[in-house]
Formats: structure tokens, sequence, C-alpha cells
């Protein structure tokens, strides 16, 4: 053996590199790779957790299929699917350009927070003079400024004096939930804290249906964000000022106009949605009304790389996920919170597998040395 | 031609600096080092040896792999293939740790400094912990050292509010401390100037007197010759030669570093025509930290002809130029851009209708007549119609003031002014965009929609692919993917498309191999044919000789002269590169 | 004057829940990780503890065996949370936001998973009088102060002592600066990271483990940790990345977030039930507030540590 060897001395084992760029069609299949690990993984955990299926392991077939029983299982099932992924897309979708332009918005939760708060404010106070249409519309400005004022202010310490907006729109979130908190305290002189549904001020029902017009809206939202970053002026910008505050500067884009412009689109968005899950669904407040989808929200446009048209898929596996966990929760008597579990550790394998969709990993052999 | 490595020896006969034969003892030797980067091969089965005792020169141009060689010695990279030996035995050098435990230490071109922390903290960083951290122990050491080798330096000053030569002698002191005996400098003296390089090179020759061996990596050949004793050239990646120094000279080390006699002589045509385009007039900036880096600037740039701007880098060129396309709000002084005009017809191409209107209430036009024109109470058809026949010219050269206007008014005046900024991928570029998106960086406002129009863009994108020979696999291509030299293609030949009035390039050829410079010599020089007023930012004075008509020298934010390029010498313009106002730096002292 | 002190001395037994998560969260920031799965770990942290104490809490070991074995069980339980957020993000350089809000979601919700299965007769009414040592027993506000209270002040002191008066510290701060230059001096940037990632999770996870075990006492305490999680990483900007300076931070949220109960106390001053949620609020806003202040002032050395948020890559070209 060489020289080396013998004092021990060693070659690192792995080595990394990046890689210039991958094939789509590979990147998606190293992404499925991580997923199905992922579930094994819950089976895993599943057992630890779940009495039920440790006393009868065979029903570990039931554990799975509970994920397509939860979100396909019957038609409502999948109706209340495909509502849930259009409010977590709409979400994701206001973030996005925010995103895109490296501004870390994790404010999406209180954003569209403050905007179910304002439209349904705008129906606590005016509900019962105003006619619907109007009061609707008033609602939806309501909800839309909410949000975008919400956004809008970490922006504008950002552009001004360069404030950490991490930090500060999670901050936000939190003023939201008390300021929702506080309202409540306000409205409902019983003290319970629970506002009792709204009788005015509902979203149309489509064909009967009453997530169709839900589902459309998002729909169109996420087709219009699509053309709106790829094809637009206002997209452009917000894709060099995300690279390089400086290149922005040297063609002339006012990067601070840009920056507060497009967290008014953002925070306006949320509002949107805020204002879909006010008027459209719970027809009430609470500080549990977005329930930490404005979070997720961050993880779908991240999971998607920030396109509109891959987050439809992103949202898709997360809500498949919390459905089906869901589903288990009920079937094998597990208490509420197994979702949250369950689509933490998919989270995990999935943040991982992007490491080598980006990487390349090389194992060293031993190498042959002149003596 | 490459001529073989010679074989391995431990001890090497060498001359002293009296002439006499010494031996040397070998201190480190690679042998068939490769190193591979995706698909790039920047090394290719690199030998190499150095003793100890000695100033070794490793010359290249750029992108020839003379820093990725030393990042392996270093640490920072490791080889796909070869073996490094230091005293004769085989070492796996697989972080900066290892290179440290090997007595290597590397001073980087772009330092590696915390710059929170005070010199001392900076010098002690990663040092193994025997005894107590005592930062006053640490202070008296660094002071040793720095008189040992004829250094100044304060050890409680923060890096942030240090100098480039400063932070470089901290870095240097930072190897020393750890107790290096293979020194490795890369390009160190491209931000000194001619003193601190003087410096530099005696503490240099202190430390090889002191046995400690030294490897600087350079692509000027005149530092070769002052300083080494031998060097090594590589080109694509290839080791060609290693030669003693005074066994050499510049033009044979030019051969072996290009690889071909290259023709060094770029055609300089006279300046025809040539009349004031751009005025500047007494310009002051303060930067962020208040410090004032443009004094009294005063120079005039000609349409057709070159001005070539010289200096130590750092010496207020970046702020210039970031001054005059509107990016740097400047404290005072003028700003003005002269457009011909006089006698010349108004046309649609730079004017908004309003702003032919407004110049006609001003009295600006006659017709062909030399009668005043007035478009008071005339449909605006009518006024196109007259626009367009060519009656309407301007009565005087137009005047235009750029001072405190961002690039986008400039532009909307209708001046058409192109920046090449030193920072392509930061600041000219957007690297994960691809050609197309970065020929729009301009241009994307044009159109009347809400919506980007990418076939102009695309077309011209093409055009520049196949006029300036940029190698890429198509206009897609994010241009971050492009070498650096077509990088630089695609960043010209955008500002060139603008067909500009006034071009501004900033080291426009800095790291690009001479072919690709010579491409950009080219473009330039076609472009003060065209009647444009270039504005050339450059280090390499011989090309700026070569290749401007007049040079403007700065030094610490002032001019300190413009000469005529033709006449003068190098020497002259190095003299103007260090003087100082003494008047002046009474003044602002 | 006697409330007065026993408002403070509720507000700093309340206040060492920050001091733990934020210092857990300074160490891993001076590392250059924005760790968003504190809360998440806090969490854990605490089902850790909880889950040993339910095996242990009536075996009839001595008393300050089970206190050692409960800090043991939130230490594994967080740390290992630590070490999930590091592989992630320092081997597999995933990124940060991203890694620590799975985390918490993941942390969240395994802990309710957990703590709903466990008998609080069994790790809380026995263990919580030993963690109150050694003012267990007492009748006035002191026997609020116990074992982990004092050790969070410890904690905090030793970390602001290490980060700024050692050799690991101010490698640790190069790390954070600059990674590629702590890299070049040989400092081990991997090895650094995961150890500063992982003992701030160990100490965040104490943080969640005293605030259910010690501080709050009581059946329902856990599913209040996630909220306090969120408000130690607002801590970190309020102490300006100093631990220390987390001991006068948390008093000050301590108050800020009891004040709204205590306040009804005081003779003279009459408070609607409306107000208490915008008392709740102003520990938030004032973090705000101080964060707009010190981006203002822009000071060099009360910035986040320079390379925050991003990963590192050696050979990054």
């Amino acid at each position: 053996m060489s020289k080396a060897n013998e004092n021990g001395v060693r070659e690192p084992l792995i080595h990394l590199s990046k890689r210039d760029s991958i094939h789509p069609g590979k990147a998606w299949a190293i992404r499925l790779i991580a997923v199905a690990l992922g579930l094994v993984v819950c089976g895993l955990v599943a057992f630890l957790l779940i009495e039920r299926l440790q006393q009868k392991p065979e029903r570990i077939g039931d554990f799975y299929y509970a994920f397509i029983k939860g979100a396909f299982g019957t038609s409502r099932k999948f109706w209340k699917f495909l509502k849930n992924v259009s409010i977590l897309l709409c979400i994701s979708l206001a973030l996005t350009p925010a995103f895109r332009m490296r501004f870390w918005n994790i404010g999406g939760e209180g954003q569209t927070l403050i905007g179910v708060l304002a439209c349904i404010g705008v129906d606590f106070y005016w509900g019962d003079k105003l006619p619907e249409p109007l009061l609707l519309v008033l609602m939806f400005l309501a909800a839309l400024t909410a949000g975008a004022l919400w956004g809008t202010i970490p922006a504008i310490c950002k552009a001004k004096w360069g404030t950490n907006e991490t930090l500060f729109t999670l901050m936000m979130n939190y003023v939201a939930t008390f300021l929702v908190s506080f309202f409540l305290m306000i409205w409902v002189t019983s003290g319970s804290g629970v506002l009792p549904q709204m009788k005015t001020g509902k979203l149309p029902t489509l064909g009967g249906n009453n997530y169709l017009l839900i589902i459309l809206i998002v729909l169109a939202l996420t087709i219009a964000m699509y053309v709106y970053l790829k094809y637009s002026k206002h997209g452009y910008e917000i894709s060099v000022v995300g690279e390089s505050v400086r290149t922005a500067q040297y063609v002339g884009i006012n990067e601070k106009k840009v920056i507060i412009r497009t967290m008014i689109l953002s925070g306006a968005l949320c509002g949107l949605a805020g204002y879909l899950i006010g008027a459209g669904l719970d027809l009430s407040v609470s500080a549990d009304s977005v329930g930490g989808q404005g979070f997720t929200a961050i993880m779908v446009s991240w999971l998607g790389k920030f396109n509109p048209l891959a987050m439809i898929l992103t949202s898709g596996l997360i809500q498949v996920l919390n459905q089906g966990a869901a589903q288990i929760s009920q079937d094998f008597d597990v208490p509420g919170a197994l979702p949250n579990v369950i689509v933490g550790i998919i989270l995990f394998f999935i943040i991982g597998s992007e490491f080598f969709i980006n990487y390349q990993v090389h194992f060293r052999k031993a190498k042959e040395t002149v003596k | 031609m490459p001529e073989p490595s010679p074989e391995p020896r431990l001890i090497s006969e060498d001359y002293d600096c009296g002439g006499n034969t010494v031996e040397k003892k070998l201190a480190l030797q690679m042998r068939g080092i490769t190193k591979r980067f995706g698909s790039v091969l920047a090394n290719d089965h690199v030998d190499l040896e150095v003793y100890q005792g000695e100033i070794l020169a490793i010359l290249g141009e750029n992108g020839c792999g003379k820093t990725t060689l030393m990042n392996m010695i270093a640490g920072i990279y490791f080889p796909d293939e070869g073996q490094i030996l230091i005293d004769g035995k085989e070492v796996v050098i697989r972080s900066p740790k290892d290179a440290f435990d090997h007595k290597i230490g590397m001073v980087h071109q772009h330092f590696k400094l915390v710059d929170l922390f005070t010199a001392a903290e900076n010098v002690v960083l990663g040092t193994k912990s025997d005894g107590k951290y005592n930062l006053r122990a640490v202070n008296a050491e660094v002071n040793q050292i720095a008189d040992r080798y004829g250094f100044r330096l304060d050890p409680a000053k923060k890096i942030y509010d240090m100098s480039v030569s400063e932070k470089q002698t901290v870095e240097i002191i930072k190897v020393l401390y750890r107790g290096a005996d293979i020194l490795i400098l890369d390009e160190p003296t491209a931000v000194l100037t001619p003193q601190e390089i003087t410096r530099l090179f005696d503490v240099l020759r202190r430390m090889r007197t002191d046995g400690k061996s030294i490897i600087i990596i350079t692509h000027k050949l005149n530092e070769v010759m002052e300083v080494s004793d031998r060097v090594a050239i590589l080109r694509r990646g290839q080791h060609i030669a290693t030669v003693k120094t005074a066994e050499t000279n510049e033009s044979d080390l030019t051969t072996m570093m290009v690889g071909r006699r290259i023709d060094l002589n770029i055609h300089r045509s006279k300046p025809v025509n040539a009349v004031p385009r751009l005025i500047v007039e007494k310009l002051n900036l303060y930067n962020e930290e208040g410090i004032h880096v443009l004094k009294d600037i005063t120079f005039t740039a000609n349409g057709g002809e070159i001005l070539g701007i010289a200096g130590i880098a750092g010496s207020g060129q970046r702020e210039l130029l970031e001054s005059i396309s509107g990016l740097q709000p400047v404290a005072s002084g003028k700003i003005t851009f002269n457009n011909p005009k006089k006698d010349r017809p108004v046309s649609f191409f730079h004017k908004s209708m309003k702003q032919v209107r407004a110049l006609a209430d001003q009295g600006a036009f006659h017709d062909r007549n030399m009668n005043d024109v007035n478009f008071r109470g005339m449909r605006s058809k009518a006024v196109r119609k007259m626009v367009k026949d060519g009656d309407v010219l301007f009565r005087e050269d137009e005047v235009m003031n750029l001072r405190d206007k961002d690039p986008l008014e400039i532009r909307r005046l209708g001046i058409h002014l192109s920046f090449v900024p030193e920072d392509r991928l930061g600041m000219g570029l957007v690297g994960s965009m691809n050609i197309t998106d970065n020929m729009m960086l301009r241009s994307y406002r044009k159109g009347p929609a809400g919506f980007l129009n990418r076939k102009k863009p695309k077309a011209q994108a093409e055009q520049i692919i196949r006029e300036l020979e940029i190698v890429t696999p198509g206009v897609g291509t994010p241009v971050r993917r492009l070498s650096g030299g077509n990088v630089q293609k695609v960043l010209v030949g955008r500002e060139i498309a603008y067909m500009p009035k006034v071009l501004m390039a900033a080291y426009p050829v800095r790291g690009l191999d001479i072919g690709s410079s010579y491409t950009i010599y080219n473009l330039l020089n076609r472009q003060k044919e065209n009647g444009v007023a270039v504005i050339y930012v450059g280090e390499d004075l011989d090309v700026l000789l070569e290749l401007c008509d007049r040079i403007m020298v700065m030094n610490g934010g002032a001019v300190t002269g413009i000469v005529d390029a033709r006449t003068t010498t190098k020497e002259e313009i190095g003299l103007l590169m260090v003087k100082t106002d003494e008047r002046k730096e009474a003044g602002d002292a | 004057m006697n409330m007065w002190l026993n408002f403070l001395i509720d507000a700093l037994a309340f206040g060492a829940t920050f001091i733990y998560g934020s210092t857990g969260e300074i160490l891993t920031e001076k590392a250059g990780h924005l760790n968003l799965g504190i809360p998440g770990i806090m969490c854990m942290g605490g089902a850790g503890g909880c889950l040993v104490l339910n095996a242990i809490g009536k075996s009839g070991l001595p008393p300050f065996l089970i206190v050692i074995l409960g800090i043991l069980g939130a230490l594994v339980f967080s740390m290992l949370c630590g070490l999930i957020y590091s592989f992630l993000t320092v081997s597999l350089r995933a990124n940060q936001n991203v890694t620590g809000l799975a985390l918490t979601t993941f942390g969240v919700g395994l802990m309710k998973v957990l703590m709903i299965k466990l008998d609080a007769t069994i790790y809380l009414v026995g263990p919580k009088q030993m963690y109150r040592w050694p003012f267990a027993g007492r009748q006035d506000s002191l026997q609020a102060l116990g074992v982990l209270f004092f050790m969070a002040v410890l904690i905090a002191l030793a970390a602001g002592w290490v980060l700024t008066r050692t050799r690991i510290g101010l490698n640790l701060r190069a790390v954070g600066e600059n990674p590629a230059t702590a890299d070049a001096v040989g400092i081990n940037v991997t090895r650094y990271k995961y150890a500063a990632t992982c003992i701030g999770s160990g100490i965040a996870g104490l943080g969640g483990f005293y605030y259910i075990i010690d501080y709050m006492a009581s059946q329902e305490a856990y599913l209040s940790v996630e909220a306090l999680g969120w408000l130690s990483i607002a801590l970190v900007i309020f102490a300006l990345w100093r631990p220390p300076l987390t001991i006068i931070g948390s008093t000050l949220f301590g108050l800020l977030f009891s004040c709204a109960s205590f306040i009804t106390n005081i003779p003279g001053i009459t408070v609607t039930m409306a107000m208490k949620p915008l008392l709740q609020m102003l520990p938030y806003v004032v973090t705000i507030i101080v964060l707009v202040i010190s981006s203002i002032r822009n000071k060099r050395e009360n910035q986040p540590p320079a390379s925050l948020g991003l990963s590192y890559f050696r050979e990054e070209r």
C-alpha cells in the first residue's frame, strides 16, 4: 500500500459538487422517491404512536389507504379537498411574488387573518343596513385593504431602512391574532369569545355547490399569477429586484417602489384569501380562522419553486396528507394533531430531497498511488 | 509548447542574490494535479515544485487555473487526481486546517476577514486553543510580527474601518501568526498603490531571507521580473514550463503564457470630428460613510474619442461612472450632456410630442429658412408631419443636465448613455436570467401594455450571439452558466445595441483571455469611429496607452492629470497615479 | 408594595421560558441559522421531559435524580429535533425558513399526540414540587422560583460569556458572520453549526419543559408553548443577539404578558376584558419597534449575523 495510507491519511469519502442543471423528469423522480420514503417513515412512526395499529399490524394497509380515502373517498370529501386546496393555494399565490423578489414574507397568516377580520367587521356593523351585493363588495374591499396594509407596513420599513422583513412579518402575525381577540371581546357580549355565524354577507353559491365559486376564483387567480410573473413588466421587475438590487438600480428600476408595490399585491391577495374564508366559508372570525395555513403556504410556494402551476400540485399534496391524516385519526382513534406529524415528516423528506436535485454526490474510490 | 516537466528532485541548484550557487531544499511538490468543475477542466495534470527560501511566481492568463491550483494546496478545493508532497512525503489536504498543519497559508484575492472583528480577533481566529484566550497577548504578538517584517497595523482596529492595504496586511499577518512556511498570495498587487507594492515586495524579500517559500499568483509581467526567483507558467489549466526569472524575459514569458506570438498592437484611428459630448465640472461626491470619494472632478469626454481613465483601483473610478449614470447622488458640481444638434432636424426618436412642443415654445427651433417655428394652435398631426419632413431644426446645440437624474430620467430625456459596470453579474446582468431576458433589461419598458414583448430582444440576442461569436447553447441559457468572456460579450453587446452617444466601460476586459479582450477593444474602437464618446476605465497601462486618445489619471478621488495618450509614457502616468495635491490634502484634513 | 414585588417575581418566573427559548435561538443564529423550528423544539422538549417524568414520577427515586432525568429527557428530545434541523440545513443545505416551519409543524403535532397520553397526576403533581427547590413549600411568591429558573439565568450569562470571551465564541461568531472566512482559517464550519444548533435546541427545549412542569404546572399548559416559542424568536431581536440581555428582555416580556392579569389588582385602575388582548399584543409591538429602530440606527454591532439564513457550500463558484 502507499505510504499515505500507511500513515492513516485518507481522502474525504464523500465529495459534493453543485449541479449545473438537472433533467426535470429526474428531479421529479427524486421528489417522488422522497415522498415514498417519507410515507414509509410515517408508517413506522404510526406504529409507535397508534395503539390500534400495534394491536393489529395487518391494518397497515388501511393506514395507507386512508390517505386516498381521506381526500377522494366520497364526493363530499373530494369537494372539501378541492376547497382546502383552493384556500391554501390562494395564500401561496399571494406570497409567491414576494418570494420571487426575495422578500421573505412569512406574514401570510396575519395578512389573511386581518382580511377575515376586516370583512367580517364590515358584515358585523353594516350587514343589516346594506343590500347584499353592496355589502359583499364592501367586505371584499375591506379584506383586500386590510391585507395590503398588513403587508405594506413591513415593506415600507424594508425599503426605507432595510428592516429584516422575515422577523417583522412574523411579528405582524401575532399582532393580527390579538387584534382578532380584541374585537371578539367587543363583539361577543356574552364573553364566550365565539362569534356566531353571520346571517348576511355570504358569497353566492354556484350551481348549488358551496365551494365551486371559490375554486373557480382561485383557479383564475393561479393562471393570472402565472401570466403576471412570467409575461408582465411588473413580474420582470420583481425578478430583477430579487436577483440583484444593484442591477435594478442600474437599469433605473426603483427597487423601493417595486418592493412596496409587490407587497401591496401580496398582502391584498392574502386579504382575498381572507375574504374567501370569511365571506365564502366561515361567516365568522376567530384567532384560528386561518389555522396555520399562512405558514403552510410558505412551504407550498417554496416546494413549487415559486411557479404558480407547480403550486397546484404541491398544495394538493399537502392537503392529501392533511385530510388523509385526519382520516387516520378517525379510523384509528388517535387525537387530532396527527396530520401535523405526518405533514412534517413528509416535508422533511421533500426538503431534504432538494439537496440531491441541486448537488451531485460523488463517493470516492480508493485510488492507486505512486510508490 | 509544453515541455516535459523535470524529474522531481529534493535538492536543487540555484543562485542566491549574489549569483553564488546555493543548494535549496524542496518544500512542496505537486504531481499530476487535475481538477474539474463540471465539464470544465480547470487543471490538467499539473506538476510543480516549490523550494525553501524562494519566491515563485505563478504566471498565466485569467482563467488558466492559477487560483484553482493554489486553492488545492490551501485546502479550499480537493484535487480529482494527483498528489501533493511536502518535504518529500505525500500529504492529503482536505481542508484549510490541514493546510495550516502543513504550514501552508494563503492570502486570497478576495480577503477572507470578518468585518465585524478587530485585526487581532481575525488573526487569532481558528487557531489552536492552548492556553487561555487572551486578546491582549494576541495584540502584542501581532505587533511583534508586524515589527519583524516591517508592517504597520493597529491590532484593535475593526476590519470595516480599514483600507484595502491594511486588510491585506491583516491577511498576511494572519498567515504568519499560524507559523506558515509556505505563503501563497493571490494577485496581491491588484489593489495596491505603487508605494504599497514596493513595501509589500520588501516584506516578501525579508520573508524569503527568513527561509520561507512564497508563491505569488499574478498576470503582471513586470512584477514577475521584479520580485520572483522562478516563474511557473500555466495555460488553459496546463503547466507549460517553469523557468528561472534571471534567464528569461517578458517577451518569452508572454509567448508561453498565451501560446503564440501575439501582436499586442491595437489599431487606433485618429479621432475625427471630436466634439464635446459629456462635460463634468467640479463634481463632488460623498459615499454612504461620509467619505469624500470624488473631489472637484472636471473633464470633458468628446464624441469620436476614447478617453481612458487610469488610476489605482479604488481611486474613485467606479464612483465617477456611477455618478454620471445617475446611480449616486452627488454633492455638488455639474454633469451636462451636449447634443450637437445645431441646424439639425428634430425627430420623434428621442423626443415626445410634449417635449417638442415645449421646446418650440422656448424658441428652440427654426425652419429651413431660419424662421422661428411656432406650433401654437397647430394640431398634433400637422406638427408630426412637419417634424417628419425634417422642417424643424434646432437653433443651438442642446445642453442637457444629467445631474440628480436617475437612469430612467436620463433615458426619458432621450440620452443614450451606456454603462458597462465592473460587476457584471452583480450589476450589469441578471445571472439567473437567460440572454433574451438580459437583453431586455434596458428596453423592457417599451410597448404600451403592461406585458413584455420578447420578440425583439430575442432577435437582438441572436444577433449579438452571431456577431460577437458568443459561445452558448442558445438564447435560453442563463448567463451565469456562460464563461467570463462570453458574459462580458453579452453585456457589452447589449450596451452597444442601445446605440449610445456615450459609452462608459469599467474594466471591461478584467478576467478575459487575450482573444476576448481584443474583441472588446475592437468593439470600443468601432464605437469611437461611429462618433460615440467612449470612456474606458482600465488597469493595464500598456492597453490604455495603445487604445485611448487621451488618458485621465485619478488618485484618491481627484483628477491628477489629463494627458495625450500618443505622447505620454508609462512613467508619466505612473507618477500621476500617485501624485497628491498637498494643498488639497491639507485643506481636507 | 408587596403586590408589585409579586408582580415582578411572577414576571421573572414567566420570563425564564423566554430566556431559554431566546438564548437557544441566539446560539443557532450566531452560527448563521435562523431556526424557525424553535416553537416546535420547545414543544418537543416539554414532551420529552414529561414523558420521562410520566415513567418515573411515582417510582420513588430520589427527587434530585427525578429532576435531572426530567431535564435529560427534555434535552434529548429537543436536541434530536435540533439534529434533524441541522442535518437538513447544514448537511443538505435546505432552505432554513422552510425547514424551520416544517419542524414546528412536526414538533407541535407530535407533542400534542404524546401529551394527551400522559397522566398529569404522575408527571406533574409530584415532580412540580421537586423542581421548585429550594423555595418549595413557601407561602410567598418566591416559591415560584425553582431550579430551572436559576438554571435559565446561569445559562444566559454563561452563553454571553462564551460568545464574547472565549475562542469558541469567537469562532462561532465568525461562522455566522462569514463562514467562508471561518472555513479558510481552519474552523470546522459544519461542526460548529451542528453544535450550536443542537445545543441551542437543547436549551430552548428546556424552556418548553420549564413552562409546562414548573411555571404553569397545569395539564393544559402545553397548548400555549408554541406561541411562547414565536415570542422567544422575537426576543432575540429585542436582546440584540446578546444572551445576557435576554434576562432583561424576558422579564419585560413577562411583565407585559402578565400585566393583563395583574393590572386588575391595582386599586383605582379598572380594565375591561377587551383590554387584555391589547396588552398581550404589546410584547410583539415592542419587538417590532425595536427591530425598526435598530435598523434605522444601523449600528453594525446590533445587526443580525451577516450570513443569517444562507447556507454555506465551500466549492461555490
